[in-house]
């Protein structure tokens, strides 16, 4: 891939949030988070619903411009380069940073174009056996090949919800991205899957730089090089507002969290 | 403590636990029960007829010629009324090339577009308004637009243009409903492995709406194939073969009005043969849309 912006030097800070206020319309969701995020590492972000973690999650790549009355205050860049400034290709930005969602959300398609979509739509114009080859690399990374190498020909559909949710990741990963932000991705699992799943993240960490949004403490610290505790408080005009309490290792956010908010949620005495 | 029979304090009875239609609510269950099984019956009942009757009258007229045959002269007997089947095909066509592109993309516009601006407010509301507007509303249109002013004169194009008016709002709307069904998550996981939003809508959302947009299209035609009143003063009539899309043509549902109003035994006959070939075909085309729905994606 040609890197068409002036060449950027790649750096151990993936992202960068400086000081960053999430609104919808006139209501502020999330305020002033600053946090850097750094590569092959696995960043965990965990808090109580509501406090934006997701909102956050989906602002370094751009997915919140579908929502018309999002906007953000505030700086991330990605490797030194704001992606919020005027000539920055959303859609560019998104093949870079890719996602795997709440639910598994297979396109309505064979287990194969699953994979294919991706590279199709960003230009591949390669043979059908440099595709094939695409997509067992793909299948193989997020451990599903064995399970559905001898039906790529069926629909997406007909997996179970553990082996859609490898299929989004192995979509995911089959455009080759950077970063892979995952929102929750197995709050819909049983434990065996998530299992799994977790598995498959630590792997993963080897190539990708990993968000994760999480329930889950024990998943965070089973997965997690860092974790980002967040926290909703209640605002004058009624609402909610989401903001980072602390980010630090998993470690010492489970071990000895410098904030009392941190050590109650971890805890389990709220949330 | 408790002031009505049969809670679990008394449930020791067993007696309690019976079937007893003589208890108020249980009467009234069956009472009501009763009264929509009628309704039922009695909206049926019209359906049926019309069915038994068109059946009936035009069943003894239904041959070969019937369908291969142009209408006789006043008077005459035999026949068939084979360019009035052409004409209906014809003329539908004409109105669903011309309403299906439009519809389609005017409802991908309000569905993945508009993004609830003003605009796509306005135009929901004048779809609807337009579905409600009486067919011959859309023929008096017509006429004034592209008749009277000579652009096409009485012709099939004319009578394709009027009906395509009736079917637009059907398939904006049915589109526009199909297309709100696929989840958002399919247009952000599309969207989150780069792909943009055209590319999106093209390759994703639309295959998985095909099934109720082909549902919305062809129910479009079914209720344009048996429309009469925009076709009479666009698409006039013809005793005669089809000649060209810019010549009067003749269609059933006008062949029908024509032959059911003169004097003539044979016309009559005709007219209930006409009537019963386009009840099955409007049929034909419903129970097709019926069997396109069923394999839905979402």
């Amino acid at each position: 891939m040609v890197n068409t912006t002036a060449a950027q030097p790649k750096t151990d800070t993936v992202f960068r949030a400086e000081n960053c206020d999430i609104y919808y319309g006139p209501y502020k969701a999330v305020r002033d988070v600053s946090m850097d995020v750094y590569r092959n590492q696995i960043t965990a972000f965990i808090g109580p619903s509501g406090c934006g973690k997701s909102t956050l999650l989906r602002c370094f790549n751009r997915l919140n411009d579908l929502i018309e009355s999002f906007h953000l205050e505030g700086r991330i860049t990605y490797h030194g380069q704001n992606l919020y400034d005027a000539d920055i290709d959303p859609v560019e930005v998104r093949r870079r940073i890719g996602m795997v969602f709440q639910r598994p959300n297979p396109f309505p398609k064979t287990i194969y174009d699953n994979i294919a979509y991706g590279p199709r739509v960003n230009g591949f114009k390669g043979k059908k056996e440099e595709m094939d080859e695409i997509v067992e690399t793909s299948l193989k990374r997020a451990v599903l090949w064995d399970e559905v190498k001898d039906k790529l020909n069926e629909s997406g559909f007909s997996l179970s919800g553990g082996q859609q949710q490898r299929l989004c990741i192995a979509r995911a990963v089959a455009v080759e991205p950077e970063v892979v932000l995952m929102d929750e991705p197995c709050s819909a699992l049983d434990p065996i899957s998530t299992l799994k799943i977790e598995e498959l993240m630590m792997e993963l960490r080897e190539k990708y730089t990993i968000i994760i949004v999480t329930h889950n403490m024990q998943q965070a610290t089973r997965v997690a090089d860092k974790t980002a505790f967040f926290n909703a408080e209640p605002t004058e005009s009624g609402g909610k507002v989401g903001y980072l309490v602390e980010y630090d290792d998993t470690k010492t956010i489970f071990g000895s969290p410098k904030e009392e908010a941190t050590r109650d949620y971890v805890s389990g005495r709220f949330g | 403590m408790s002031s009505f029979s049969g809670t679990p304090a008394d449930a020791l009875d067993v007696k309690g636990l019976r079937k007893d239609a003589s208890r108020p609510r249980d009467l009234f269950n069956i009472i009501m029960t009763i009264i929509s099984g009628l309704c039922i019956a009695i909206t049926l009942v019209p359906l049926v007829l019309v069915l038994a009757f068109v059946l009936l009258q035009g069943f003894s007229r239904v041959n070969l010629s019937l369908l291969t045959e142009l209408p006789p002269p006043p008077g005459l007997e035999g026949g068939g009324i084979a360019n009035a089947i052409i004409g209906t095909v014809m003329v539908v066509a004409i109105a669903t090339m011309i309403s299906v592109p439009f519809g389609v993309m005017a409802a991908v516009y309000l569905s993945e577009f508009s993004e609830g601006s003003q605009l796509a407010r306005w135009v929901r509301f004048f779809t609807n308004v337009l579905s409600g507007v009486p067919s011959i509303i859309s023929g008096v249109f017509i006429y004034a637009l592209l008749v009277r002013t000579g652009a096409t004169g009485y012709s099939a194009v004319a009578g394709g243009v009027a009906l395509a008016v009736l079917m637009l709002p059907t398939i904006i709307r049915t589109t526009d409903e199909a297309l709100q069904i696929i989840p958002k998550e399919i247009r952000w996981a599309s969207i989150g492995v780069g792909s943009s939003r055209y590319q999106t809508v093209l390759q994703i959302v639309l295959p998985a709406a095909v099934p109720s947009i082909l549902t919305g299209v062809t129910l479009a035609i079914a209720r344009a194939a048996g429309e009469t009143a925009p076709l009479i003063f666009t698409a006039l009539f013809s005793p005669f073969w089809p000649s060209g899309l810019f010549n009067p043509i003749a269609s059933l549902s006008v062949l029908v009005y024509n032959f059911a109003i003169v004097p003539f035994q044979p016309q009559q006959e005709l007219a209930w043969a006409g009537s019963l070939i386009l009840v099955l075909l409007v049929l034909l085309t419903s129970v097709t849309a019926r069997l396109a729905t069923r394999q839905k994606t979402f």
